[in-house]
């Protein structure tokens, strides 16, 4: 029973490791280079799936950020931080060496966003949104996934051309017998 | 060879298992992967930096564009890889075993859906590049659907009729002008004096603030991912389905 509770707790990676083994199997022991290829496709998208899995995050939505949250704190978070820059600039004056340089460090971070003041200064949790560098690597690695199979495809369909078939193993006789 | 694959399977299998132990459960909030700063970093600081609200495309076309524009580059080389592999010029190789699928009459129903939807798909596919800081999307899924477009095309008429808007030609200087573009942004970074593929610094050519800078030249580099993509998606359709001819296709 514990050990049906743990598969359960974990059934993104069992998931992704029978999926993965498949795919790895049929690269192995299959006779067909297109069965090979499919093979290829699977355990990739098994690694798509782990990435993806681990990547996830309780409570937390897709890592963009909604134009209504922007547009809310837009005016008024602008406005803080133009007073923000004030302060510090008045304090300036009669604080300690520790203050002064957290003030200079202050209003150097808030002029940087105020020499554009029209954009929003978020104060964004990030417990609300997932990690986004997991879709990223996964978003490219989709796309190389394409080109590797279409170049297996290539390759594949010129052994075709030049054998008359895609079984590895007559493939290999052929050659055996052309030496 | 199936045993001795069964048994490396199983063992890995067991192995992977064992591995899985050790990893956080689904959805833990603390999972490294959740909790490391570089995650904070970029969830909090992505807007701030770049006012880009979707967070994927900043991570994949500024912070990572080294590795993005070396994804391009993967996939422009699997383009080559496929032509230098498959086509054949000329056509009198390799006649013998050629599977000929018996050539039907155009289809009236199909021809016309298609050119009912083709203006749709490409329109999608040009918002989904456009609008790919502020929305999901970007130059990969937006390359992909609008080089879909043309394998529609290729598929309700024939290969001949797509070569008529996309030949080959135009296909490989696209597929080239892709890459070149996205380097372009970099090599006008370094002519500024900055960092490769550091947009910031192009806030003197584009307009805006540095910030906005770095939006407009993720909007170029994407553009640049959407010109390969989809040449090289067209590209890998008509060598396969020809078989290297690029005559009539399936």
């Amino acid at each position: 029973m514990e050990f049906l509770q743990h598969i359960a707790d974990s059934f993104n990676y069992w998931i992704f490791i029978i999926l993965m083994m498949i795919g790895l199997y049929a690269m192995v022991a299959k006779n067909n280079l297109v069965k090979k290829l499919i093979g290829m496709s699977i355990f990739q998208t098994a690694i798509i799936l782990f990435y993806v899995s681990i990547g996830y995050k309780e409570n937390a939505t897709i890592p963009i950020l909604s134009h209504a949250l922007i547009h809310e704190v837009h005016h008024e978070e602008a406005g803080h931080y133009k007073e923000a820059v004030q302060e510090a600039h008045h304090d300036e004056g009669n604080a300690a060496e520790a203050a002064h340089a957290a003030a200079e460090y202050a209003a150097e971070k808030a002029g940087k966003y105020l020499e554009h003041s029209d954009h929003a200064i978020l104060d964004i949790n990030p417990d609300d949104y997932v990690n986004p560098l997991v879709h990223v690597l996964m978003l490219t690695a989709i796309v190389v996934g394409v080109a590797t199979l279409g170049v297996g495809l290539a390759i594949t369909q010129k052994l075709y051309g030049e054998f008359g078939t895609v079984e590895e193993s007559e493939i290999i006789e052929a050659i055996k017998f052309e030496k | 060879m199936k045993i001795i694959g069964f048994i490396t399977v199983i063992i890995t299998a067991l192995l992977l298992l064992q591995a899985e132990r050790d990893f956080p459960n689904w959805g833990d909030p603390e999972s490294p992967a959740s909790s490391y700063r570089l995650s904070q970093h970029y969830i909090t600081e992505t807007y701030h930096e770049t006012v880009v609200p979707n967070m994927v495309t900043a991570v994949l076309a500024d912070y990572r564009g080294y590795d993005t524009l070396f994804e391009t580059v993967v996939i422009f080389t699997a383009g080559i890889a496929i032509i230098g592999i498959l086509r054949v010029f000329g056509g009198n190789q390799a006649e013998h075993k050629e599977p000929q699928l018996t050539k039907q009459k155009p289809d009236l129903i199909l021809q016309t859906t298609c050119r009912l939807l083709l203006p749709i798909i490409q329109l999608f596919a040009l918002y989904v590049v456009a609008h790919g800081h502020h929305s999901p999307g970007g130059g990969f899924q937006g390359g992909v659907i609008f080089g879909a477009s043309f394998i529609l095309l290729a598929l309700c008429h024939d290969l001949k009729y797509a070569q008529k808007w996309v030949p080959e030609r135009r296909i490989l200087n696209l597929a080239g002008f892709g890459v070149l573009l996205y380097a372009g942004f970099g090599v006008a970074a370094l002519m500024f004096g900055e960092n490769f593929l550091d947009y910031g610094i192009l806030t003197h050519l584009l307009p805006g603030s540095i910030e906005e800078a770095r939006s407009h030249s993720m909007l170029g580099v994407e553009i640049g991912v959407g010109f390969t993509v989809t040449a090289i998606m067209f590209s890998i359709y008509s060598l396969l389905s020809s078989n290297g001819k690029m005559k009539e296709g399936i």
